[in-house]
């Protein structure tokens, strides 16, 4: 490995080294390298498509899974099909991310289709970074798709976070919750230059005592365009809550369409949306500290995003 | 020292609820210097004169004899002024740690920031990794509002009003608050005040009035005539 996919690795999933536990990472379309544990197995898919099947079994209890995918060739573009068999009961850590590197005059491109099946009362932590860099003027585009299915009990809790260099991006969630099933998204992106950002979750509350907490945060800096669209459908006696709170910059532009669906009368859907530039008062009291206007800027973006 | 040379302000945006000011000289050099008068009289107007949120129309401001009356608000705070906002400003994401630490201009330690908190009655621990947003109430973000401008300790603070929204403080904590930050920084504290108790540490009280500075004195001399003059603002036509 050299020193550029290291730091592209290190970016996506914080990793130095090879890390502890199971993990499978992906180099511009080849495997560098994977190990199972005795309790995570992770093998080539068998339907001919690109990707892997990861299946945690039930014993699973504090465990890691790590799947960076590292891209640095340009004009390269793959859709990756990774499908994770979470048995009932396991708790583990996921950790997938995308790092791209690209440095040529063409599009280089990563579409990844994460497939959850979580079984009853199993714990899914799912963190998911996105980052590319370049010194070319190829375009970097990520399309990851999530879907999740949750049986009754289960939670799963996604962070995902796409902070720098990611030019374009259609980021599609879906998730089907059974009863008593809990699902947590928090999203954070920040957009610049003229890149462009459209989120999608779609999250449907099938069973009586299923919760969902989305919440989206991001800042649309210079001519960045972000689009946000959020649907909760509620079939049952369920508590469903979104937010999505933008700060909107420059030029930028930001449309939130969230929309609540609600099929049960006994179905409690709460949406909250703020779209707006950075208050004149924060910007204000971190000046009377000391900060330059510039500084406190950052500084409210940072705390924002953090 | 601080030295306002015959500072007004008028509105420039049409907005007639601005207060304005009139001619107005005053020095700030001993230790507590009150500012008080009625609703409307133009205090909060100069406490943001002096912070540099506003800039006179006409006037000067000096600070240990330069005259700042152009500086921007970062420059007067890193000159050493400080001022406390009489409503605190709320920010998403921003924690308690972080705004003391970029109070104190410097990364500082969970036991540091605790020791401003707990000065202000705050029991840190469960202060400390908050959001400073809309899940504090009132009087929590007054108390770390104080916290911010202790932990910058300059020779000069303003604070607006203070003691508006100190739920279940006392004013004796927030006196021995201000009395502590003297013996710290050694300079001076500029409180823009209502409250009589308050009053009552100052060593200069400056009373305003229609924009104009009506009266300054010790409190001997200014409190017996103010709180004798004192008439419930409703019943004054």
């Amino acid at each position: 490995m050299d020193e550029l996919e290291k730091m592209l690795l290190m970016q996506i999933a914080d990793l130095h080294k090879v890390p502890d536990g199971a993990y499978n990472i992906r180099k511009n379309g080849e495997a560098d390298g994977r190990r199972s544990t005795p309790h995570i197995r992770i093998e080539a898919r068998k339907d001919g498509k690109a990707g892997i099947d990861i299946f945690i079994s039930k014993e699973t209890q504090g465990e890691s899974v790590h799947i960076p995918v590292v891209i640095t060739q340009t004009d390269y573009r793959e859709t990756v099909y990774n499908d994770f068999y979470v048995e009932d009961g396991a708790d583990v850590l996921i950790i997938a991310g995308c790092g791209i590197h690209n440095c040529g005059q063409a599009t280089s491109e990563h579409s990844g289709i994460h497939t959850f099946h979580v079984g009853k009362n199993a714990k899914v932590r799912y963190v998911e970074k996105h980052y590319a860099a370049g010194d070319g003027n190829g375009e970097n585009v990520m399309n990851p798709t999530t879907d999740i299915r949750l049986d009754e009990g289960a939670r799963l809790e996604m962070e995902t976070t796409q902070i720098k260099g990611i030019d374009s991006t259609a980021r599609t969630t879906r998730a089907r919750l059974a009863a008593n099933a809990e699902l947590v998204i928090r999203e954070k992106i920040y957009t610049h230059g003229r890149q462009y950002a459209k989120t999608d979750f779609s999250v449907t509350l099938d069973g009586d005592g299923a919760g969902a907490d989305v919440v989206s945060r991001s800042v649309a800096a210079q001519s960045s365009r972000q689009e946000f669209y959020l649907r909760i459908d509620g079939n049952g006696k369920c508590h469903g809550h979104s937010e999505c709170d933008a700060i909107i910059m420059d030029d930028a532009q930001v449309v939130a369409i969230p929309a609540l669906a609600a099929n049960n009368v006994d179905a409690e859907l709460i949406h909250e949306a703020a779209i707006g530039k950075i208050a004149g008062e924060q910007l204000l009291k971190l000046m009377t500290l000391g900060l330059t206007e510039q500084e406190a800027e950052e500084q409210i973006i940072k705390g924002f995003l953090s | 020292m601080l030295e306002l040379q015959h500072v007004s302000f008028a509105a420039t945006d049409g907005d007639a609820n601005k207060e304005i000011l009139d001619d107005v000289s005053l020095t700030v050099s001993e230790r507590f210097v009150a500012i008080t008068g009625p609703n409307g009289s133009g205090k909060s107007t100069l406490a943001k004169l002096i912070a540099g949120i506003i800039r006179p129309t006409q006037g000067k401001i000096l600070l240990d004899g330069e005259d700042i009356t152009d500086l921007s608000v970062t420059e007067r705070a890193r000159k050493g002024i400080s001022y406390a906002f009489q409503q605190p400003v709320r920010f998403k994401g921003l924690t308690v740690k972080d705004l003391v630490s970029l109070a104190a201009g410097r990364k500082i330690t969970v036991s540091e920031a605790c020791n401003y908190l707990s000065e202000v009655g705050l029991c840190a621990r469960d202060y400390i990794d908050r959001e400073v947003n809309a899940s504090l109430s009132g009087g929590e973000l007054k108390r770390i509002e104080i916290a911010t401008v202790l932990a910058r300790g300059t020779a000069l603070s303003v604070f607006d009003e203070p003691e508006a929204g100190i739920d279940l403080w006392s004013f004796q904590n927030l006196i021995s608050v201000f009395e502590k930050m003297h013996e710290r920084t050694k300079g001076s504290i500029l409180i823009i005040s209502h409250q009589e108790r308050i009053l009552n540490i100052a060593d200069k009280i400056i009373v305003i009035a229609n924009g104009k500075v009506t009266k300054v004195g010790s409190k001997e001399e200014v409190l017996p005539n103010l709180l004798a003059g004192r008439i419930c603002p409703a019943l004054q036509n």
